[in-house]
């Protein structure tokens, strides 16, 4: 080889919450107490698995027409872009979502919350971004539910969403979660967040213009995952 | 950066990640049968060396040729080899324990005349936890590539067996890797 010409991820600091927040009572036992070692972007670090159509089936990105019949619910279309920090479209790549149904239950063996089940509606969805890094979900409104780790203790309605980007640095789960919501003031995770400004963009925006009328309510949600420098650096090796 | 595009913030994957994130061949980076195909075997444990069964471990690494399938991996297009597909993607549902079936990768150049001794990076998620944490699989049967890996020598020599999976002595294609979150035995964890 000639010479290498690789992005690096800048680490930037005081957006993602602390392994540790006692409020979150789970993060007791795991978080690492050991310093963090840095690992140099390198290959490996720079590079991805870049997951295709393969990974996403055509009623995938509509979760309201998974199953015989329709779900239970406020219908939902959740949009948005996938960016990086400098602003860049991140197109063709796969987000993963999953959710509870409208009544806060999970089609999932261990939630033993005693909400209805919808047998309309799984709760998972898959889609990929298009060219210009454009994304669109259709769902219900996930409703909230109690979780036991404090007094009275309830979840925010939100949709869990992970990303992949190009890069393994650039490795995203995160959460969605609706403008307005009264349970805010009481959920660590949400507030686990310590940056406001930070903590407000995992909320999404109503969108009344692209709401369609006589069918689904339209909310935005735009994420950000770490960008590369402005600048890529050069390696140059004699070999070749 | 600009306000406009800040970063999304990390949450937990909660504890029903698994109705999405649970690919029936997602542990598999390469078919069971494919020639020198090894295991990676073993358990996810919190600070109180209880077993977790609501993780994910993900795997990413080069080929067995220390290549990248990927656009900025500028050292020449070369397809990877059939079937090998550089990420996988275990549950810990079993009580904690995971299996990863891949090839081991080549070593890759690290630059400035450094390689890196053959690795796999890995991003460990679990209820309880508010973002991912990063380690790396090493291989014990890598001696001398292992002894001059830049990454291994910058972890304190008493800490750096954490980052090493044992071959197992009953079947040398299967290596063991144990992860501690936390307490005596904590895994080396990085911030990249």
């Amino acid at each position: 080889m000639s010479e290498l010409l690789v992005p690096h991820y800048p680490q930037i600091t005081g957006v993602h919450p602390p392994m540790d927040f006692p409020d979150y009572r789970s993060t007791a036992l795991r978080h690492p107490t050991q310093p963090l070692q840095v690992l140099p972007q390198r290959l490996t670090e720079i590079t991805g698995p870049l997951l295709g159509e393969s990974r996403v089936g055509p009623t995938d990105h509509d979760l309201t027409v998974q199953h015989d019949g329709e779900p239970f619910g406020q219908r939902i279309i959740v949009r948005g872009r996938v960016l990086d920090t400098r602003g860049t479209p991140i197109p063709h790549t796969l987000i993963e979502i999953w959710q509870a149904n409208a009544s806060g239950r999970y089609r999932h063996i261990g939630d033993n919350w005693p909400a209805p089940l919808d047998p309309n509606f799984t709760g998972v969805g898959r889609t990929m971004t298009d060219a210009q890094g454009n994304y669109e979900f259709l769902t219900v409104k996930p409703g909230a539910y109690p979780w036991k780790n404090h007094d009275n203790a309830w979840r925010p309605a939100h949709i869990h969403f992970s990303l992949f980007g190009r890069a393994f640095t650039q490795r995203l789960v995160t959460q969605m979660y609706f403008p307005d919501d009264p349970l805010f003031s009481q959920d660590p995770i949400f507030n686990s967040v310590r940056d406001v400004a930070a903590r407000e963009r995992m909320i999404a925006t109503f969108n009344l213009a692209e709401t369609k009328p006589e069918w689904a309510l339209a909310f935005d949600f735009d994420i950000v995952l770490r960008g590369p420098d402005a600048s890529v650096f050069e390696e140059e090796d004699d070999d070749d | 950066m600009t306000e406009d595009f800040g970063l999304t913030p990390s949450q937990t994957v909660g504890p029903f990640l698994h109705i999405a994130l649970t690919w029936e061949d997602g542990n598999l980076v390469v078919p069971r049968d494919f020639p020198d195909a090894i295991r990676i075997v073993g358990t996810l444990y919190d600070g109180a060396e209880s077993q977790i069964p609501d993780g994910l471990i993900e795997t990413w690494q080069a080929d067995p040729e220390g290549r990248f399938d990927h656009p900025d991996d500028l050292r020449g297009e070369k397809e990877p080899p059939e079937g090998f597909i550089a990420f996988g993607r275990a549950t810990t549902l079993d009580g904690g324990h995971f299996e990863i079936v891949t090839a081991k990768p080549g070593p890759l150049p690290a630059g400035g005349g450094e390689i890196e001794a053959p690795h796999l990076n890995v991003s460990v998620f679990a209820r309880g936890m508010l973002d991912r944490v990063v380690t790396r699989i090493y291989f014990s049967d890598e001696p001398e590539a292992n002894a001059v890996d830049p990454v291994l020598n910058s972890v304190d020599p008493e800490r750096r067996s954490r980052l090493i999976a044992e071959a197992s002595a009953k079947d040398p294609a299967t290596y063991l890797f144990d992860i501690y979150l936390q307490g005596e035995h904590e895994s080396v964890f990085f911030e990249l």
